[in-house]
């Protein structure tokens, strides 16, 4: 498919989606609270977005990832929450 | 259009979703075992669960002619406990005999520690031993990258292990090119907010060689999507492939990998 023919596509969804996350910072701006590592990732990721180079999901995922390579002593929890909280 | 669901928890789906995935063209549903949720308290916990896996679910399926498939093991997220994981695997050998049990799965990690590693090579020795195909869960989000190289770190470290018998599920954008680079096969799985969309999928397969592709729905108790496969095969037409193409991607493919088992066979009927 040719460039137009994915906007006509996507356009309007990812429209959608980036004012989504315009107005989830905008919600988190008006509230109170501590920096948060998961609100760190985020904005590190969203630079990604921009950068004009491909591939910009794999660089987004890679923000959003546990960059370290040895297994962890013991799992304490089997949750997991979507950013490295990097401890 | 027929479909094949490689990886879907039935056990935690109601009935109409059998029906659902029938109507839509449905082959075949392959299980693999998984957390329900909740801790089991004991190996018989296990015993009974793969008891439903074997006996009860394919019954459950066949009412609407659809052929049920399975995969045993202990999930990732129970693999803390060295103990009761090894007391699980010790019991999996006599249900592999099994007509529906296709192989170890979904076996894997899950936040990447020493006893979830230990506990997956425990696994990947019972394959070894009983020439069993491998289905491989990779971590959730922030532990996917890293899960995905420890996993298949230790798949070639044993020389018994080929990679073409092994199925390592959940690839996204940065896991997909090692996992394929490595003679594995990859899942794309359709799953809302924590995996993949079926736009992604496309992306994905439109990058790379759809050889030893597949798509899943992994529904289950969560919120997920029974239908996924069809929607996405939706999403592969909206993206100009064609019939047969799309054909490859959700029918063959699973079809071929799952072949490598000589219990997997399907009813050749058309809906
Ligand atoms: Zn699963």
């Amino acid at each position: 498919m040719n460039r137009r023919e994915l906007l006509d596509l996507y356009y309007l969804e990812a429209r959608a989606k980036l004012i989504d996350v315009a107005a989830f910072l905008d919600r988190l701006d008006r509230a109170e609270g501590e920096p948060d590592f998961r609100l760190a990732a985020f904005k590190q990721a969203l630079g990604e977005v921009q950068n004009e180079k491909v591939p910009r999901a794999e660089r987004v995922l890679a923000c959003l990832s546990d960059p370290t390579v040895d297994p962890i002593p013991v799992a304490t929890t089997k949750a997991a929450c979507g950013a490295w909280p990097g401890k | 259009m027929r479909y094949i669901e490689p990886h879907a928890h039935m056990v935690s789906r109601v009935t109409n979703d059998y029906q659902d995935m029938v109507l839509a063209g449905c082959a075949a549903v392959c299980e693999p075992a998984f957390w329900a949720g909740f801790d089991r308290s004991s190996a018989d916990g296990f015993y009974d669960y793969f008891c439903q896996l074997t006996e009860h679910e394919p019954r459950r399926a066949a009412k609407f002619g659809l052929p049920h498939f399975c995969w045993l093991c202990i999930n990732p997220k129970e693999s803390e406990d060295v103990k009761l994981a090894s007391d699980v695997i010790s019991i999996i050998p006599k249900f592999l005999e099994k007509q529906n049990v296709l192989g170890i799965g979904e076996i894997g990690l899950n936040k990447n520690s020493r006893n979830e590693i230990k506990v997956l090579e425990m696994h990947v020795d019972l394959a070894a031993r009983h020439d069993q195909l491998i289905l491989v869960h990779t971590p959730h989000l922030e532990d996917k990258l890293k899960g995905t190289r420890l996993i298949l770190d230790v798949l070639r470290a044993d020389s018994r292990i080929k990679p073409g018998r092994c199925l390592i599920d959940h690839v996204e954008e940065h896991t997909v090119k090692m996992v394929l680079d490595g003679g594995f096969w990859g899942g794309m799985t359709l799953y809302p907010e924590t995996k993949c969309t079926a736009a992604r999928a496309v992306d994905m397969i439109e990058l790379y060689s759809a050889e030893r592709l597949w798509m899943n729905s992994a529904c289950d108790w969560g919120v997920s999507v029974p239908l996924a496969i069809p929607l996405a095969a939706l999403e592969l037409r909206r993206r100009g492939h064609s019939a047969e193409a799309i054909d490859r991607l959700i029918y063959q493919n699973p079809k071929r990998f799952l072949s490598q088992s000589p219990k997997f066979k399907l009813i050749e009927a058309t809906i």
